[in-house]
């Protein structure tokens, strides 16, 4: 008895808790900025999903939880816990009825409440909200009672098709330029969102596939291939890749090169900063510093402008903005090396806003130009070709991320990547194994720096003039959180965080306004659910090396499908 | 021939003596114990001799030369090594990497030898692996290398420490309880072990142990120490019949019930 009580009392908690998110989109905007944003042409709101989506989670939740699995006690805890999410919404409503909080929570428009009530009159809506709710709990219990397989294909095949719909402005720029391989595309779209018969098909191909893809057990064949023909299947698809990389811009259009330019520059300094987080463990919230160094330095030194010295090539000015954020990097290093953790953060943190606050003042103008900052920055050249777009940029940044990448991947696994880790993990410790923890850290410090420097030399050039708004703290905040989310310690964590944080708010114009909403939230999430991040560092094999056939251990964790999953 | 000595070392914090004008004086080859009670200053003197701590007072001589007031660094090149009370490894790396981490001060591979891979980092690397295994079957954890530290049962935990310390190829190894947590079975296997150690290896062990039979049955050499000061120092019969020993462990009373002659202040 006690028990039973105790299971309807925990679906009526999670089910309010999904009241409360689903009731906090609504709160913040975020419904009612996406009120037509068809997924489905006529069918189905992105406002709707965010309205749903929560009771939804918090139902599956309630019933992953629930004691017994009998179908028909899941579909009641299924059904209670929506309701009770339906429950929260129906009573701000009435709450609303009494009290008009728009004064305070501008965002409860009455544009809201007829969201909220499904464009019905009030009673009959609250009534249908109610309902909604009761059945997306149930359909919740649902999924919960299909076969794994099943439900595997059918969560793909219903974020695939909500994903094309929600990107389909986007899908739409990109295609239009593809030839004929458009038309296909544009019969599944309509004016907003999917056409209807388009969504049912993008839905059976995708389900149908990974029902299919799911029944092989890739393992077994791979194991039944001889070694030779894996390496040819890895180098392919490793080839594939590369040419894939290369054509991006090409294929996605001038819009979409800007962004994969804004995420590479990301990426470039998540694996700086990962060297310095990551690796050695050093918490540097100031790694914006070395970035508008580097910004700087190349500005200064190209622009045509008066303000400028010497009015370099950009080759000439490379190396040497590089010399000086890595210089800069040392120098940080020096004071704070007997630093830890949170006293660590909150120096590097001064040192950052010191940089800013330096560029802007009136000392600095003649050289830095103050708050105008600096204009016409000179762009790199190779012999008479000029990289003058952000197409063609994209090939500069992508050489540094490569070269960065290179050199992330050699050090983790070398010996001073190893002492490294041995500093983060203990540093006595690792003082008392022989590590020199002056010299460790400061390379630590200046390989990050020398990222940081490269990407703000990337940023000075892809703008063409610095201005000191641009690299204010919550830069170094920005790269933090992206390698958090990757991974922390992890190579390829930094990609997935870069395109999941970077690119994501970028793509989606419309979440622009919650950017930091969601940071926040998600950090939030991964903290409590899986704080190793998408894509978890592995140690590597030294023991057993070559024992074991298979993918090398890199490859070994599966990668978050990072696009489909927001 | 003396390997370590202590010079009237004396480590104070504000006003307390932590460890007082200490000496001491190691034989190479030697097992020798440092014993006393909860708070004695064992291991403050062990921070000493690592360079963890500088004396206030007094020297520390390794191997004829001045270590007194060297980083801890500095002073594990010279051939020191040691382990911690509270076993200390770098939970989150695997066994062989912790090894590799002990060799420290034999690797000579940098940023640039990291990054370009020559062909002489490469070699010292794929040695160092080597090397690795070879101390992983010393300590009986062949196969296991390639484990998390921190997902080893508690025993492999403490051999793997003893094993990072050997990586260095110590001259001298400090111990500090090796057998703490340890069931009469695992501290047996533990004594063998450390004597395998100096026999085979020729290492010097400075140990600090509370099990007194373990001490007493692997010792050569005992020193103890009470609030900081030695008390008393010899074999581990002399120590065993040393009232102030008795005294320091026990209180005055059983002290005097010895019968022994009772100890002046």
């Amino acid at each position: 008895m006690n028990i039973e009580s105790s299971i309807w009392k925990k679906a009526i908690q999670t089910g309010l808790i999904g009241g409360v998110i689903s009731l906090l989109l609504g709160v913040v905007g975020m419904v009612a900025a996406f009120e037509n944003t068809y997924l489905i042409s006529g069918v189905i709101t992105m406002g709707q999903i965010l309205i749903l989506a929560p009771f939804l989670f918090e139902s599956y939740s309630a019933i992953r939880h629930a004691s017994s699995k009998q179908p028909l006690n899941l579909l009641v805890v299924g059904g209670l816990t929506g309701l009770m999410g339906g429950v929260v919404l129906a009573a701000f409503i009435g709450f609303n009825q009494l009290l008009n909080v728009r004064s305070v929570l501008i965002n409860v428009s009455p544009d809201l409440i007829t969201q909220w009530t499904f464009n019905l009159p009030l009673l009959a809506g609250v009534l249908v909200l109610l309902v909604a709710a009761l059945i997306t709990g149930m359909i919740a219990a649902g999924i919960y009672l299909l076969p794994s397989r099943i439900r595997g294909a059918l969560s793909m095949a219903v974020l695939v098709v909500l994903a094309l719909g929600l990107f389909r402005d986007l899908i739409i720029t990109v295609i239009l330029h593809w030839g004929f391989v458009q038309y296909i595309f544009l019969w599944i779209f309509a004016q907003v969102g999917m056409t209807i018969p388009g969504a049912l098909v993008v839905f059976v191909l995708v389900g149908g596939l990974v029902y299919w893809r799911s029944g092989i057990d890739q393992k077994a064949i791979n194991l039944r291939r001889s070694p030779k023909r894996q390496r040819i299947i890895r180098w392919g698809t490793i080839g594939v890749l590369a040419v894939i990389v290369l054509l991006l811009p090409q294929i996605m259009g001038m819009y979409f090169s800007e962004i994969l330019d804004d995420v590479g520059i990301y990426v470039l300094m998540g694996l700086g900063l990962n060297i310095v987080v990551g690796f050695a463990g050093l918490l540097d919230l100031g790694y914006v510093a070395f970035y508008a160094i580097g910004a700087y330095t190349l500005g200064v030194l190209t622009t045509s402008e008066a303000v400028g010295l010497l009015h370099l090539s950009f080759w000439a000015a490379l190396p040497l903005a590089l010399v000086v954020a890595v210089f800069a990097g040392v120098v940080l290093g020096l004071p704070i090396l007997r630093l830890r953790g949170d006293y660590l953060a909150i120096v590097t943190l001064g040192f950052g806003e010191i940089i800013r606050i330096l560029v802007l003042s009136d000392w600095f103008k003649p050289l830095l130009g103050g708050s105008e900052g600096i204009q016409r920055i000179g762009q790199p050249t190779i012999g008479t070709f000029v990289f003058s777009n952000q197409q063609q940029l994209f090939y500069i940044i992508l050489a540094g991320i490569i070269v960065a990448g290179f050199i992330a991947t050699r050090l983790k696994d070398s010996h001073l990547g190893r002492s490294w880790m041995a500093l983060r993990e203990d540093e006595d410790v690792a003082e008392a194994m022989g590590i020199n923890k002056v010299i460790t850290k400061l390379l630590a410090f200046g390989t990050g720096a020398l990222f940081s420097g490269l990407g703000g030399v990337l940023f000075a050039t892809k703008v063409g003039s610095v201005y000191p708004q641009s690299f204010s703290f919550i830069v170094s905040i920005n790269i933090l959180s992206l390698i958090i989310i990757g991974g922390l310690g992890s190579i390829p964590g930094v990609f997935v965080g870069g395109l999941v944080l970077v690119g994501l708010p970028l793509v989606l114009s419309q979440f622009a306004d919650f950017v930091y909403l969601i940071y926040g939230a998600s950090l939030i999430f991964m903290m409590l659910s899986r704080p190793e991040g998408l894509w978890p560092e592995a140690r590597r094999k030294l023991e057993l090396r070559g024992e074991e056939s298979g993918p090398s251990p890199q490859e070994n964790p599966k990668p978050a499908t990072s696009d489909a999953g927001h | 021939m003396a390997i370590l000595i202590s010079d009237k070392v004396t480590k104070r914090f504000g006003g307390l003596e932590a460890v007082s004008k200490v000496d001491l004086e190691l034989n190479e080859h030697a097992i020798y114990s440092i014993i006393g009670p909860n708070g004695a200053g064992k291991t403050t003197f062990f921070n000493c001799v690592t360079g963890f701590y500088t004396p206030e007072e007094g020297k520390i001589v390794f191997k004829g030369r001045n270590i007194t007031g060297l980083s801890p660094d500095r002073v594990t090149r010279l051939g020191i090594s040691r382990t911690y009370q509270n076993i200390r490894l770098f939970k989150n790396m695997t066994a062989v990497e912790n090894i590799l981490v002990g060799m420290q001060p034999h690797l000579k591979s940098g940023l640039l030898g990291g990054i370009f891979r020559d062909p002489r980092t490469n070699r010292e690397e794929k040695e160092a692996v080597e090397e690795a295994v070879r101390l992983l079957t010393f300590i009986n954890l062949k196969g296991k290398g390639d484990l998390l530290a921190k997902n080893l049962p508690y025993g492999e935990q403490r051999r793997l420490e003893i094993g990072r310390a050997l990586a260095s190829k110590p001259a001298l190894l400090l111990l500090d309880e090796p057998t703490a947590g340890m069931n009469p079975r695992e501290t047996q296997d533990m004594v063998d072990f450390i004597r395998r150690l100096r026999d085979e290896l020729g290492v010097t062990i400075l140990l600090i142990e509370h099990q007194m039979r373990v001490v007493m049955s692997i010792s050569e050499q005992i020193s103890v120490l009470d609030f900081g000061v030695k008390i008393a120092e010899g074999t581990p019969l002399e120590i065993q019949k040393n009232p102030h020993v008795v005294e320091a462990y026990l209180g005055r009373g059983a002290a005097s019930g010895l019968g022994q002659a009772k100890p002046a202040d």
